[in-house]
């Protein structure tokens, strides 16, 4: 399947899927800190992919990643944004119950103006990272069902 | 009270969540294990919400509040309430009931419905995605997850309407669906943004104690009025509903009639809790019940014209909306006035909820039966059903009868009360009302007999699968349950709900609010 752009598109790419992906998980990761988070970040991964897809075509993926495990990955970051919610259910659904408690991401924050503090939110990065690779396996199979829907209309 | 009842009402919408999102992985465990997962997963909502109910209604009635995240009270020093709640008053309650019911009946029904026993994983993750969506909406406190649950239903809505993407007619109505579907959307987060640019609040009984009437306000009503009238397929916006009841698998048209009450549940909401009296409802009174009448009449004539089982039924489903419509529109064009009349056109109105779901739920999931044994839905090539499927001839005639509100089945129970309330207000409303059962009646007669009576057409009609025939059971026992008892629900259930609507609204803001 010979659907490759051209040398440039694809040196580019090569340059620029990294940083797309590197940027995407940054902007999950401070989700709780700074514009963005779970969705956003998850969005800009998923580009990161469209770009492979529209540069190399779908031979290149061929292998690599498979809708079904891109499935499975999305079920397992819905689940878990689900469990997490859960798991604050001994006061109330949703409750945060890592804020503040000294474990990963349980720091305190200091009061008034400051950088912000990555070791803050309790819950929240961790559900950030859950919707996060729910968003970015989802939309890469939305791509890739698209792309085959296209071949096919093109093949037919 | 307990962990258990305490949490009830999330729990109601988190477990079928967790079904939805859990059934494509267990889907891969092979069918037993993901029906009985399915299975599990309807039963435990089933109990939350019965469990619910019996809290609220044992309680007193008084409105049950959920906060997300936290406890009541609020953070100290807001004027606002600014988390995420659910309330749960008397008709919240039994709205949680009817979906309860219908999930159950539904998932139920499902597991024979299927000839193919692959592919069902992602049905049954869409149909726990729009249960959870149906309870969202009805017990929700605030406006704006009360829009996601909205779209949520919409979404799922229309992947189970397309569900049968290798038929052309499923696919183009899905679309259809979706595109009205999102057009109620709209109008809805329109309105809900209106109100949150005025008032700077999205809790319902925040905003209920601010609502003045201003013209922001009318603006508001009207876009929630039409958003979600459509929604619930009133006419003249009614062109998705037989569309989508009809396209759908049997058991996903009977759960779109409980999200079609779904939001006309909310529209109740909206004008009783909402904005009560901080408006002329006598004018929007009769806005609904002109809406009402050409919902009745419509719906019924065009039911008279259809060739195709599943559309005629699906006319049906619409012409009862209007009836709920109707008598709920009676009450609150008298609420400045409160006469007798009008709590009792509103039981009648919610009464007849649960009743309509009960015999349009048989009737769909008797036609679905009757569609996969024949492999037709063409009134004119199915007859003579009758000497293969006993049962389901049985109990398609007691939901017909049901519908069209002869007695002793439930539909004239909740009719009689509405008619007699109408007629007090108005006796055209009333005539209107029965001469549409009467035609309903006519149209359910001939669609009995084309489908049922007469020769044998089909040779070798495949017999229908246990399951099947239990769900179909379990709606036949309600419809025959109270249709013999309903003095008994209406004093139960039905009255909680109805006094909610009638003389709720300060409850239902003090349980937030305070004071």
């Amino acid at each position: 399947m010979n659907n490759q752009m051209s040398v440039i598109v694809r040196t580019i790419t090569r340059i620029t899927y990294g940083l797309t992906i590197v940027f995407g998980f940054y902007v999950i990761m401070h989700g709780h800190l700074t514009p963005g988070g779970g969705f956003q970040g998850g969005a800009v991964v998923a580009s990161a992919f469209a770009l492979l897809l529209v540069a190399f075509g779908t031979a290149g993926l061929k292998g690599k990643l498979n809708h079904h495990l891109l499935q499975t990955l999305e079920e397992v970051g819905a689940l878990a944004f689900l469990g997490l919610a859960f798991a604050g259910i001994g006061t109330a659904f949703f409750a945060n119950l890592l804020a503040n408690s000294g474990a990963v991401f349980g720091g305190a924050v200091p009061a008034g103006p400051n950088a912000g503090v990555l070791n803050s939110g309790g819950t929240l990065p961790f559900m950030n990272w859950a919707v996060g690779l729910k968003v970015m396996t989802g939309i890469a199979s939305i791509l890739i069902a698209m792309l085959i829907g296209l071949r096919k209309e093109a093949a037919e | 009270m307990n962990a258990l009842t305490t949490h009830a009402p999330i729990l109601i919408i988190a477990t079928p969540l967790l079904g939805a999102f859990a059934a494509p992985l267990i889907g891969k465990l092979g069918w037993t294990v993901r029906t009985a997962f399915a299975g599990a997963i309807a039963a435990l909502t089933g109990c939350f919400a019965g469990l619910l109910a019996a809290t609220l209604y044992t309680g007193g009635g008084a409105p049950i509040v959920y906060v997300l995240g936290g406890r009541l009270p609020l953070p100290s020093g807001l004027a606002a309430p600014i988390r995420i709640m659910l309330e749960v008053d008397g008709l919240s309650a039994f709205m949680a009931l009817i979906t309860a019911l219908v999930a159950v009946v539904a998932v139920l029904y499902s597991v024979s419905y299927w000839k193919e026993r692959s592919g069902g994983a992602l049905y049954d993750s869409l149909l726990f995605l729009l249960i959870a969506g149906v309870f969202g909406l009805v017990l929700t406190g605030d406006m704006f997850n009360f829009f996601v649950f909205l779209e949520i239903t919409s979404v799922a809505a229309c992947g189970l309407i397309g569900f049968r993407t290798w038929r052309k007619r499923s696919s183009e109505a899905a679309f259809k669906v979706m595109a009205l579907y999102t057009l109620s959307g709209l109008f809805v987060l329109l309105a809900v943004g209106l109100l949150y640019g005025q008032y700077g609040g999205l809790n319902i009984a925040y905003l209920a104690t601010n609502l003045g009437g201003t013209m922001v306000d009318r603006v508001a009503l009207a876009l929630l009025i039409a958003g979600l009238a459509m929604k619930a397929g009133a006419v003249p916006m009614h062109m998705w509903a037989p569309e989508a009841y009809g396209e759908a698998p049997a058991p996903v048209s009977m759960v779109l009639v409980a999200n079609s009450q779904a939001s006309l549940y909310a529209l109740f909401r909206v004008l009783f809790t909402l904005y009560g009296q901080s408006l002329s409802a006598a004018a929007v009174g009769w806005i609904l019940i002109v809406l009402a009448l050409l919902t009745i009449f419509v719906g019924v004539t065009m039911a008279l014209v259809q060739k195709d089982l599943k559309r005629l039924i699906a006319f049906g489903a619409v012409s009862q909306i209007g009836y709920m419509l109707l008598a709920v529109g009676v009450g609150f064009a008298v609420l400045a006035t409160r006469p007798d009349f009008g709590l009792t056109a509103i039981t009648g109105g919610i009464f007849h909820m649960i009743n309509d779901v009960a015999c349009i739920g048989l009737l769909f999931l008797a036609a679905g039966a009757a569609i996969r044994a024949s492999g037709s839905r063409d009134l004119h090539s199915m007859g003579g059903l009758a000497h293969s499927l006993k049962g389901t001839t049985v109990l398609f005639a007691v939901g017909a009868f049901a519908l069209a509100g002869v007695p002793p089945f439930n539909g004239f129970a909740s009719k009689l009360l509405i008619y007699e309330s109408t007629f007090q207000l108005s006796p055209v409303l009333a005539v209107i009302a029965v001469l549409a059962s009467i035609v309903l009646l006519a149209v359910f007669v001939r669609a009995f007999q084309a489908v049922f009576l007469g020769p044998r057409l089909i040779a070798r009609p495949e017999p229908v699968p246990w399951p099947m025939v239990a769900s179909m059971v379990v709606l036949a026992a309600v419809v025959i349950g109270f249709g013999l008892f309903p003095g008994f629900f209406i004093d139960k259930i039905v009255t909680p709900a109805a006094n909610a609507l009638w003389s709720g609204q300060g409850d239902y803001i003090r349980a937030v609010m305070g004071g």
